[in-house]
C-alpha cells in the first residue's frame, strides 16, 4: 500500500491593534452597533482618499522581526480588484510586489522533533466588513465597522506535515505576536483567522500535488479537524483513481465535512497594480533599530530566565510563558508582592483554576493587573490569612473592585488583638469540654479541631499563629 | 456700477472693489448670477446654481470683510467648481446618471480652504462623465457649448469651467485635469488656466478618474487671478498623503516679471503632422513674442513626445477601471429598478448607470490589466513614464519653460468627436505628457483663427516652477491683448 | 474557448478584439452592453489597442517602473480613534438599507 502525507501551507490573518483604523481615524473597537464605526472613507466614499497610519508599518516591521524576516525598505501598496458587497471600494489596499516583510521563520517542536517552518513573506492589508443573512427580510445586510482593520497575513512556505504540527505553529506565533503587542489574536472574535492550503503526495515524492484551500478557520481544534478530514478525503479520492480539484472548500465544524463552495470562474483576476494614492514606503535603518529595541523578551528566553534566575520549576515557567497576558500578570504580581515564588504559586493553583472553571482564555481575562499582587501581599503581612485572599481572589475575579478598599469594606482584615482571640479561644474550650479532654489525654488532632472552632467564633479572620499560640497556652493551664 | 461694468473685471479687480468699499459681494454675486440666468440656458456650463444660498453667503463674508475679519486676496468674489468636488450636503453628479443624487457626507478638501478664504461659490459646473472625454459633450446633464460659437464644443473635461469663465458667468473657476481637462478647455475657450504640479492641491474630495494624474487647478480670465486662485487651495493636506510642500506665487513678483535671461525650449515634435496650421501659426508667432521680450528661445527634439498617449490612455484607463469599481449600487448612486439578485444589481446598475465613453474606458482598463498582460501594458507604460521623466529632467538642465501649443486644434463642432474615439484620445497629445509626470503646466490665449476661435498657448515647467511659470504667462499678457478679448466683444474686434 | 487568462507572451499580438473577449472584459467590469454597443466597444477598442501597440517599439531594456513620479517624505496619520458616526448622513445615499446597514439581495456562498 502506497503511504501519503500532506503537504500544508498556512496564510493566517492577524488584525493589529492599533487603536484606529489603517486608513482612517474609525476606532477599531470590536463590536459596536452595525455601520457606527465607519466614515466616508473606510465606507468608500467617492472622493475619499487613505492616510497610512504610522503604527500599522511599525507593528507590521515588530511582526516581522519577531519571526526573523527580512525588513522590505522600499514596500509599496498594490489595489487587489474584486467586486463583493463586503469591500467598498470594490479594491483591497493589500502588497503583493513588495510585501513590508519577507524570509522568516518560525521553530516548531522540542527536543529531536524540533523543525523550522518557513515564513514565505508577510504583508499589509486592510480587512473587509462583515455580511450578515437576515432570515426575516431574505436578504443580506452589510455592516463597514470591520473595513479597514489593518491586518497582516502571514504566508508560510508548505513546510507542514501534520495537523499537530500547524496547531503548535499558530499558538507560537499567537504567542509571539501577543509578546510583542500587535495583536490580541482572539481567534473567537476573528482577530486571527487562517486558511488552510492543503495538498497529498506519496511519501517520498517531491512534487506536489493539486491543493484544495479553505479559508477563514477561527479555532484551533476546527483546524486541527478539518486538516485530518481534508487529508483523509483527499488520500481516499486519490486511492480510488478519482482527481483532486483545485477549489475553495468550507469546513463546517459541526459537522465534521467540507463543502466545495461554488468557484466564481471571474473571481481570479485581480488586476493587481500599484497604488497610486499611497506614497512607496521608506524603512530606514534606524527605524528597523529602534522597532527591534521596542520587542520584549520572546518565550524562550523568559522561560529560560524565570528558572534560572526566578528559581522556578519548569513546569511553572512552561505554563506562565505560554501566554503572554499571563507573563504580564505573573510580573506584575511579583512586583508588587516581591515574591516569585509566591506569585507563580498562586497563579498556578488559584487563578488557573478560576480560568478554567470559568472557561476564560488568559487573553480574555477581565481583572486588575494590580490585583493578585495585592492580595499577595495582604497576606504575607498578615492584613489577611492566606484562605481569606484565597476568598478575595475568588470574589473579585472579573471586577475592577481594589482588593485592599473590597478586605477594608468588608472587614475582612485579620483580627489580632490579644483579648478578642482570648475570648474566642475561652468560648471553644467551654464549649468543647470533651474535645478538650481529649487533646489532654494525648490525641493532637483535638487540637486543630479546637483552633477552628475559636476561628469560626472569629469569623475566619484571626491570625492562626495567635490562634493557635493562646489556644496552647490556655489548655496547658488546665493540664 | 452696473452688473457689465462688474463682470467686465478680473477676479482680483473684483476683490479690490469689494475691499475698497465701490461694491459689495453681494452685488457681485447677483451680477454673476444674473449673467448664469441669461446665457446658461444656452451655454449648459452649470449643473446646479446657487441662487439664494450663494446671495446668503456673499452677505455673510461681505460682514466679515468689513469687521475686517477677512483680508484674503480674493475674499468675497463670486467663483463656481466642477461638479467632480465633493461639496457636503449638496449633490456632486461628476456629470453622471451613477451618481445624480449622490449627496457627500463631507466637502473636498479645497472646499474647506475656500470656505475660510472668504470665497463665494455661486455654483456646481458641467463636465464629461467622470471627466472622461474632451469635448464636455458626455454629460448626462447633455452638452456644454462653447461662448464664442455655440455650434462648437468648449473643450474637456473641465468645459463647464472654462466656458463659464470665458462667457462671464463666473470670475474664476476650479477644474480638475487629468491629461488636459483644464488646459484644452482653456485654450478653446480663450481663457487662462493652471495644472499645478502633482501634489500641490490637496485631491482629498475630488472623485478620482485617474488617481495618479488627477489635480485640481485654476481657471481665470488671465493668469494673475489664476495665480490667486491656485494659492487658496495649495498645501499640504493630512488627508491626501500624496500632496507636497508648496510655496504660494508671489503675486507681485509675477506682475514684474522680466524676461531677460528666461529660457525657452520648444520641441519640434509638437508641431509635426496633425496640428492645425493656423494653431502653429499662431503659437510660434507668440513663442516670437517671448524672444522680443528678451527670452533666448532654442528648438529641440522630445522624441518621447511620441508615445505620450498610448502611456496616458493605459494608466489612465487601468486607474480608472479601479476607481469606478465602487459604482455598485450598493452604497450610494443609481441603482437599477430591474435588478432582483446581486450580481444583477452590479451588471444592470453600472450598465444603465454609466454612459458609453466611460464604460470603453472602463473595459480599456480592464485589458491592460488583466492577468497576462499586466507587463506588456501597465508596466511597458510606467517605464515609458520613467523615460518621459527622463526626457524632461534633461530638457530641464537647458531651458526654464517649455512652450507648444496646447491642443492641436481649435474647438471642432459638436458630435464631431464622439464619432471616432481614437481621433479625440489624439487630440490630448500635447497635454497629456505633464500628467503623466507630474508637471506643472498651464494654457494661456495667443491668438485666434480665421473663425475667430481662440488658440492657447501650453507651458510646462519644472516641478514647483510655478512661480516662473505665471511670471512668464503674466509678462505675456502685459504684451499682448488675446485674453481681454471675450464672446461678446468678438464682433466689435473683427 | 480562448480566455485572455491564456495568453501570456509580451508583446502581445496586434490586438483585434472579438466578440469573446468583449464578453470577458463585460465580465470583469461588470458592465453588459448591448448588441450595438458590443460591436462599437469591440471596433473601438480594436482601434485604440491597435494605435496603443506603438508603445511597444519603445526599447524598455533594463527601465525600472516608474509609478510615484513625485514623492516626498510621506506623513503619516497619528494613530489616534475619533468616532466621527455619520451613519445616517451615510445611509442616505444607499438605495437600501435595514436595520443600519446597506441592504443587498441574498449572497450565495
Amino acid at each position: 500500500m502506497i503511504e501519503y502525507e500532506a503537504v500544508i501551507g498556512l496564510e493566517v490573518h492577524v488584525e493589529l491593534s492599533t487603536e484606529s483604523k489603517i486608513f482612517c481615524a474609525c476606532p477599531t473597537a470590536f463590536g459596536g452597533a452595525p455601520n457606527t464605526h465607519v466614515c466616508a472613507i473606510c465606507s468608500g466614499m467617492p472622493g475619499t482618499l487613505p492616510a497610512l497610519n504610522r503604527e500599522v508599518l511599525r507593528y507590521a516591521i515588530r511582526a516581522g522581526l519577531a519571526t526573523n524576516c527580512e525588513i522590505t525598505r522600499d514596500g509599496k501598496f498594490d489595489r487587489k480588484n474584486y467586486f463583493y458587497p463586503d469591500l467598498p471600494k470594490a479594491y483591497q489596499i493589500s502588497q503583493l510586489y513588495l510585501p513590508v516583510c519577507r524570509n522568516g521563520r518560525i521553530e516548531i517542536g522540542e527536543g529531536k522533533n524540533k523543525k523550522t517552518i518557513g515564513i514565505h513573506e508577510m504583508h499589509i492589508e486592510e480587512d473587509a466588513g462583515k455580511l450578515v443573512h437576515d432570515p426575516e427580510g431574505n436578504c443580506t445586510l452589510v455592516d463597514y465597522n470591520r473595513c479597514g482593520i489593518p491586518l497582516i497575513e502571514i504566508v508560510s512556505k508548505p513546510d507542514f506535515r501534520s495537523a499537530d504540527e500547524v496547531t503548535d505553529y499558530l499558538e507560537r506565533l499567537k504567542t509571539t505576536l501577543q509578546y510583542i503587542g500587535v495583536s490580541d489574536c482572539k481567534m473567537q472574535e476573528g482577530s486571527m483567522r487562517a486558511d488552510i492550503n492543503l495538498s497529498v503526495r506519496p511519501v517520498g515524492r517531491e512534487e506536489l500535488g493539486t491543493r484544495t484551500e479553505m479559508k477563514n478557520m477561527a479555532s484551533l481544534k476546527a483546524i486541527s479537524r478539518a486538516i485530518e478530514a481534508e487529508t483523509k478525503r483527499q488520500i481516499s479520492r486519490i486511492s480510488a483513481g478519482k482527481p483532486i480539484k483545485q477549489q475553495t472548500r468550507r469546513w463546517d465544524d459541526d459537522k465534521g465535512v467540507s463543502f466545495s463552495m461554488r468557484s466564481k470562474e471571474d473571481a481570479h483576476d485581480y488586476k493587481y497594480f500599484p497604488e497610486p494614492d499611497l506614497l512607496p514606503l521608506r524603512v530606514s535603518d534606524g527605524m528597523i533599530e529602534e522597532i527591534r529595541r521596542e520587542i520584549p523578551e520572546l518565550r524562550e528566553a523568559r522561560r529560560a530566565r524565570y528558572i534560572k534566575e526566578l528559581g522556578l520549576p519548569e513546569y511553572d515557567a512552561d505554563i506562565l510563558t505560554s501566554s503572554f497576558p499571563l507573563v504580564r500578570i505573573f510580573e506584575r504580581t511579583a512586583g508588587i508582592c516581591g515574591n516569585a515564588k509566591e506569585a507563580s504559586n498562586w497563579i498556578m493553583t488559584d487563578l488557573l483554576k478560576l480560568l478554567k472553571d470559568e472557561q476564560v482564555a488568559p487573553e480574555d481575562m477581565h481583572f486588575p493587573e494590580d490585583s493578585l499582587g495585592k492580595i499577595i501581599r495582604m497576606t504575607s503581612e498578615g492584613v489577611i490569612n492566606r484562605s481569606v485572599g484565597r476568598r478575595v481572589l475568588t470574589e473579585l475575579f472579573g471586577s475592577d473592585t481594589d482588593p485592599i478598599t473590597y478586605v477594608k469594606d468588608n472587614g475582612l482584615a485579620m483580627v489580632s488583638d490579644q483579648s478578642v482571640i482570648e475570648t474566642a479561644v475561652d468560648r471553644a474550650i467551654r464549649e468543647n469540654e470533651k474535645a478538650v479532654a481529649d487533646y489532654l489525654c494525648g490525641n493532637p488532632k483535638s487540637l486543630q479541631f479546637l483552633i477552628g472552632q475559636a476561628m469560626r467564633h472569629l469569623r475566619g479572620k484571626g491570625d492562626p499563629q495567635s490562634v493557635q499560640k493562646i489556644l496552647f497556652e490556655h489548655l496547658e493551664k488546665r493540664r | 456700477m452696473k452688473d457689465e461694468n462688474i463682470l467686465n473685471m478680473t477676479a482680483l479687480e473684483v476683490a479690490r472693489a469689494i475691499r475698497s468699499g465701490d461694491i459689495t459681494s453681494p452685488q457681485a454675486t447677483e451680477a454673476v448670477l444674473s449673467a448664469i440666468e441669461e446665457k446658461d440656458g444656452e451655454l449648459n456650463g452649470y449643473i446646479r446654481v446657487f441662487g439664494d444660498r450663494a446671495i446668503a453667503r456673499a452677505s455673510e463674508v461681505q460682514k466679515q470683510i468689513e469687521r475686517g475679519a477677512l483680508d484674503y486676496p480674493l475674499a468675497g468674489v463670486p467663483y463656481a467648481i466642477k461638479d467632480n468636488i465633493c461639496t457636503e450636503g449638496i449633490p456632486t453628479t461628476c456629470g453622471s446618471k451613477m451618481l445624480e443624487n449622490f449627496i457627500p457626507p463631507y466637502s473636498a478638501t479645497v472646499v474647506h480652504d475656500l470656505e475660510r478664504a472668504g470665497a463665494v461659490s455661486v455654483g456646481k459646473l458641467n463636465l464629461d462623465e467622470f471627466c472622461m472625454g474632451s469635448t464636455s459633450e458626455t454629460s448626462f446633464f447633455g452638452p456644454v457649448k462653447n461662448p464664442w460659437d455655440t455650434t462648437r464644443v468648449p473643450g474637456g473635461s473641465s468645459g463647464g469651467a472654462a466656458a463659464s469663465v470665458a462667457a462671464r458667468m463666473s470670475f474664476y473657476a476650479y477644474g480638475s485635469d487629468t491629461g488636459g481637462s483644464i488646459r484644452q478647455p482653456c485654450s478653446y475657450c480663450g481663457v487662462s488656466g493652471i495644472k499645478p504640479t502633482y501634489g500641490s492641491v490637496s485631491r482629498f474630495g475630488l472623485i478620482a478618474y485617474a488617481s495618479s494624474l488627477d489635480q485640481i487647478g485654476p481657471i481665470g480670465r488671465d493668469m494673475l487671478d489664476c495665480a490667486a486662485a491656485l494659492n487658496q487651495i495649495i498645501g499640504k493636506d493630512p488627508a491626501d498623503q500624496t500632496t507636497i510642500d508648496t510655496v504660494p506665487i508671489d503675486l507681485s513678483a509675477a506682475s514684474e516679471f522680466s524676461g531677460k535671461g528666461l529660457r525657452i525650449g520648444v520641441p519640434e515634435d509638437f508641431f509635426a503632422e496633425g496640428i492645425d496650421p493656423e494653431v502653429e501659426a499662431a503659437v510660434r508667432k507668440a513663442v516670437h513674442v517671448f524672444s522680443e521680450l528678451g527670452a533666448s528661445v532654442t528648438s529641440f527634439r522630445l522624441p518621447i513626445a511620441r508615445y505620450a498617449i498610448p502611456t496616458y490612455y493605459i494608466i489612465a484607463c487601468a486607474e480608472a477601471c479601479s476607481n469606478l469599481s465602487r459604482y455598485d449600487g450598493i452604497k450610494y448612486g443609481y441603482r437599477s429598478q430591474n435588478a432582483k439578485s446581486l450580481s444583477d444589481i452590479y451588471v444592470m446598475s453600472r450598465s444603465e448607470g454609466f454612459g458609453l465613453e466611460v464604460k470603453r474606458r472602463i473595459m480599456l482598463g480592464n485589458y491592460v490589466l488583466s492577468s497576462g498582460f499586466y507587463d506588456a501594458y501597465y508596466k511597458k507604460a510606467l517605464q515609458s513614464k520613467a523615460l518621459i521623466r527622463k526626457a524632461f529632467d534633461e530638457a530641464f538642465v537647458k531651458y526654464d519653460l517649455i512652450l507648444g501649443p496646447t491642443a492641436p486644434s481649435t474647438a471642432p463642432r459638436i458630435g464631431e468627436s464622439l464619432s471616432d474615439p481614437l481621433r479625440m484620445y489624439l487630440s490630448d497629445v500635447y497635454t497629456v505628457l505633464p500628467n503623466i509626470v507630474g508637471l506643472p503646466s498651464a494654457s494661456i490665449p495667443c491668438g485666434f483663427d480665421r473663425n475667430n476661435m481662440p488658440v492657447g498657448l501650453q507651458m510646462i515647467g519644472p516641478y514647483r516652477s510655478e512661480q516662473t511659470m505665471v511670471g512668464a504667462a503674466c509678462l505675456f499678457q502685459r504684451s499682448t491683448a488675446y485674453h481681454l478679448r471675450f464672446p461678446e466683444k468678438r464682433g466689435e474686434d473683427a | 474557448m480562448i480566455r485572455m487568462t491564456d495568453i501570456h507572451e509580451a508583446p502581445p499580438e496586434p490586438a483585434s478584439i472579438g466578440a469573446e473577449q468583449i464578453e470577458y472584459l463585460e465580465q470583469l467590469a461588470r458592465i453588459r452592453l448591448s448588441g450595438e454597443e458590443k460591436e462599437r466597444t469591440a471596433r473601438d477598442l480594436s482601434k485604440i489597442l491597435d494605435y496603443i501597440e506603438m508603445l511597444g517599439e519603445l526599447d524598455t531594456e533594463g527601465v525600472d517602473p516608474l509609478s510615484h513620479p513625485v514623492t516626498t517624505e510621506p506623513v503619516f496619520r497619528e494613530d489616534k480613534a475619533v468616532n466621527d458616526d455619520r451613519r445616517d448622513a451615510m445611509l442616505r445615499n444607499a438605495p437600501e438599507h435595514k436595520d443600519g446597514c446597506f441592504k443587498v439581495p441574498k449572497t450565495v456562498e
